[in-house]
């Protein structure tokens, strides 16, 4: 029997069209300065070659060009730079600052956003759930047929250890460049896809060079609201086109803040714990001689998963200091009829933003209720049970080599954690002024909600005359 | 025991944000802010003025209560008045004599007002702003002075209604002035010196800046400053940032060339091109910046960007405070709130003047567009409500 799911897919390029469509399209010939060999030739974009370092605790991108001061944030300031410049230049099919968005009151935060437009003109289409490793296939849609335009940079490890940047470097075709490309249809601001070596036309699987890559661009953007994810087929992948997605939110992600319990650490001093206290059970991987020993240890994880048919997510969060994995079994119930109709209704994908507390919810109603328990039921249904669970991480150990050592720790939650990235420390300690925190709390509201005469009364400084 | 000056000092940076402590000694004034919730209502902050005036290091003062600048001839009375406004946590001014760390002795006129917490309404600061009083025969008749304190009082209370932070103190202040005017007429009798008007103005514009400077800090701008600019702008010094309130009903208006949008934040470098002060900045409309030979047509394109809610890039003839012209690159942008309503305008200028240069090789133009995204980003993400902390 073949599992599969009708679903409508993310429409994430401009030249992405219904399949027929494409097919028509592509036997017609290209002429739209699109990322394949009829027009790479004599292309050019800018390109960020940054630094291998050895340590997880890595600075910042530091672009040493002559006696210049090395600027911090500079790939988060390119990033958001170049992004912005699309969005006035309107290759997005919607403003998604245009889009509602509110904390869900209660104890997690979990993050709502309604958004109407990210599903519209695109007929459901059907997924197959049931393998989770899918050979490449050139007839469907992928990055290779992206327009130029759509694509930020190209993004690789620099040859002698400093960063440079490039703002029109050609590109080397045998090379096949890591780009970074718009997603046309975002999710939140800044939202992205990094596709490992485009041109070599992966198949969305894991493998040890590309997770590293993807752990590079967390740690060099540096920036704790800039996030990484990862689905695989089966786990709510639309396109077989090896890609992590990314976007800004400067809020903490409610998965972020739940517990962890420590299992071991692995002779590379990479920490793997459970997740406590959170709907979808999975693990947390930290620490970590090098960011190289962090990637190895998640990266075996994943191809453990995938070779063992087990759909799954990952989050890439704190500048890439702490991952998240979550095995997943939300679509093979959906295809088996497990799911209620009422979640299905909702139209809502669990992936890895659903899962790590981002809802992307398509129906004004669904957004209007949307609750701490509406949240959660829906995160319940994502995850493996607690038995299940039991044998996938036996299976994920056995292939990393550790031994499951049960240890009693302390949870540790982001407040308590060393790892915290500075920033977030900075705002909790200003969280201890009653002050400041009294003040903001009392901003936001009006500032999210349509009052603007009092906003108006409050807010206009001295001397606002007419 | 006094208390300890790095936990003095601490406490003043807890309850602001960002640039407090820079944009209060851009001011001229000589003024004190006080903190009566640590014990013995230690200065926590003393203006440059202030200082010079007196004579006295920072960390002199910093720590101490007030009374280390009264002496032998400072009337008790006054002094008890002051206790007394503090204690009923409200404003107050009198004339004062005080002493500098030489011994020499000066008269002054110390006008105080109360900071509340919006939150619950607690005191959490005094600001206390002394203005020197320049000994002189002639005195002005008690009636006139009553009456022009009284008018001076309505004008800030209309000039600062509209603050949160400090809108009761201002109210506080004008009940005290009114009900001491008669007091004032007896002081006049019984005391070797009275401050003018001139003076009275002069202590009134300086509290109501400073609580401007207060409010702001210790406002969304504030933080949400905090958030973007120590990552994006820190490091520009080129980029000139003014974040404007966008306010609906401004656009409508037809008689004014640019809508009104009141300036809520301005980075140091734009400070530091047009040479204002941050309390002179903050709450202006951004006409201020023309000047007679700034082209009306580009205003009109600005104003037809905002009405149309659409970012837009000109180049356009600004003036600086001492209304030397510049050439302003200016990119402006409209920046939603979680709602999804615009809710300001941000306006990133290049210095066209100095001499720019490629850093690292990031275009100016996208680097004003990072900035762009940068504050979108804060702006969506503060405004999303609900702390669940």
């Amino acid at each position: 029997m073949m599992l599969r799911i009708k679903r409508v897919p993310t429409v994430v390029s401009n030249y992405q069209k219904d399949e027929a469509e494409e097919g028509a399209r592509h036997s017609s010939g290209c002429g739209r300065n699109c990322f394949r060999s009829c027009c790479l030739p004599g292309a050019k974009l800018p390109l960020y070659a940054f630094k291998k370092v050895s340590k997880v605790v890595c600075g910042k991108g530091s672009v040493g060009t002559e006696n210049e001061e090395p600027s911090i944030d500079f790939l988060d300031s390119l990033l958001i730079g170049e992004w912005e410049d699309r969005m006035q230049r309107g290759l997005f099919r919607y403003d998604v600052t245009a889009c509602e968005t509110k904390v869900i009151p209660g104890e997690y935060g979990f993050i709502a956003q309604l958004n109407e437009g990210r599903h519209l003109k695109k007929r459901p289409t059907e997924f197959r759930v049931d393998k989770v490793l899918q050979p490449f296939d050139e007839n469907k849609f992928n990055f290779t047929k992206v327009g130029q335009e759509e694509v930020l940079f190209q993004f690789e490890a620099s040859e002698d250890d400093e960063v440079h940047f490039f703002p029109n470097a050609p590109i080397d075709i045998d090379n096949s460049p890591s780009v970074v490309a718009i997603n046309v249809s975002p999710i939140e601001y800044g939202h992205v896809l990094l596709v490992p070596r485009i041109l070599e036309r992966l198949p969305q699987r894991i493998d040890h060079e590309s997770f590293l890559l993807a752990l590079y661009m967390a740690a060099e953007a540096g920036n704790p609201y800039f996030r990484l994810g990862y689905n695989s087929l089966g786990a709510f992948a639309t396109i077989n086109h090896l890609h992590f997605q990314a976007y800004y939110l400067a809020a903490p992600f409610p998965i972020e803040r739940a517990p962890s319990k420590k299992i071991t650490t692995t002779s590379g001093g990479v920490k793997i714990s459970d997740i406590l206290n959170y709907p979808v059970r999975g693990l947390v991987f930290e620490g970590g001689n090098t960011l190289e020993d962090l990637s190895n240890v998640v990266s075996d994880s994943c191809i453990c998963l995938q070779e063992n048919n087990i759909p799954y997510n990952v989050l890439i969060a704190d500048s890439g200091k702490r991952i998240f994995l979550f095995p997943q079994c939300y679509a093979e119930k959906q295809a088996l009829g497990e799911v209620s109709s009422e979640l299905l209704d909702t139209q809502v994908n669990p992936a890895v933003w659903e899962i790590s507390g981002h809802m992307v919810l398509k129906r004004k109603e669904d957004y209007e209720e949307a609750s701490e328990e509406n949240a959660w039921r829906l995160l319940a249904e994502v995850s493996l049970s607690e038995e299940r669970l039991q044998e996938v991480k036996e299976l994920i150990f056995e292939s990393i080599c550790c031994k499951i050592e049960e240890e009693i720790v302390t949870p540790v939650t982001l407040e308590e954690s060393d790892d915290t990235p500075s920033l977030m420390k900075t705002l909790m300690r200003l969280k201890a002024s009653n002050l400041l925190w009294c003040l903001c709390s009392s901003i936001i509201p009006f500032l999210s909600s349509g009052l603007w005469s009092f906003m108006e009364f409050s807010m206009v400084p001295l001397g606002f005359v007419a | 025991m006094e208390p300890q000056l790095g936990f003095v000092e601490q406490s003043f940076d807890l309850r602001y944000t960002g640039w407090v402590r820079e944009a209060l000694n851009d001011m001229p004034d000589c003024f004190t802010i006080t903190d009566p919730c640590i014990s013995g209502h230690p200065i926590v902050f003393a203006s440059n003025g202030f200082l010079k005036m007196v004579g006295y290091s920072k960390d002199e003062v910093i720590g101490k209560n007030g009374r280390i600048f009264q002496g032998p001839e400072t009337d008790r009375r006054a002094v008890m008045e002051i206790r007394e406004a503090v204690r009923a946590e409200r404003a107050v001014q009198v004339s004062l004599l005080n002493y500098r760390k030489d011994g020499t002795p000066f008269w002054m006129l110390f006008q105080m007002c109360p900071v509340f917490s919006k939150e619950d309404g607690r005191v959490i600061n005094f600001v206390g702003v002394q203005v020197p009083i320049v000994l002189r025969k002639t005195r002005l008749s008690g009636l006139g002075i009553s009456r022009n304190e009284i008018n001076l009082c309505e004008d800030t209370v209309l000039r600062c209604c509209r603050r949160e932070v400090c809108s009761d103190s201002i109210l506080e202040l004008r009940r005290e002035s009114v009900s001491s005017s008669h007091d004032d007429r007896e002081v006049e009798i019984n005391e070797p010196c009275d401050a003018s008007e001139l003076e009275k103005t002069k202590a009134s514009a300086a509290i109501s800046n400073i609580l401007s400077v207060l409010t702001h800090y210790s406002e969304l701008t504030g933080r949400l400053m905090f958030l973007f600019s120590v990552k994006h702008c820190q490091d520009w010094p080129q980029l000139l940032i003014l974040l404007l309130l966008f306010l609906e009903h401004a656009i409508h208006r037809t008689d004014a060339l640019l809508p009104d949008m009141p300036i809520v934040y301005a980075s140091d470098a734009f400070m530091k091109l047009t040479g204002y002060a941050r309390h002179e900045v903050l709450g202006q409309n951004c006409r201020f910046l023309s000047g007679i030979d700034t082209d009306p047509t580009t205003q009109f394109q600005i104003k037809e960007c905002i009405r149309s809610q659409q970012a837009c890039t000109v180049r356009i003839l600004n003036y600086r405070k001492d209304r030397t012209p510049f050439w302003n690159f200016l990119h402006i942008s409209p920046v939603r709130n979680a709602s999804g309503k615009v809710a300001f305008f941000v306006g990133i200028q290049i210095d066209d003047h100095c001499n720019y240069r490629e850093l690292h090789g990031l275009r100016p133009e996208m680097r004003q567009l990072s900035v762009v995204g940068a504050v979108k980003v804060a702006v969506r993400s503060l405004s999303m409500g609900a702390s669940t902390s």
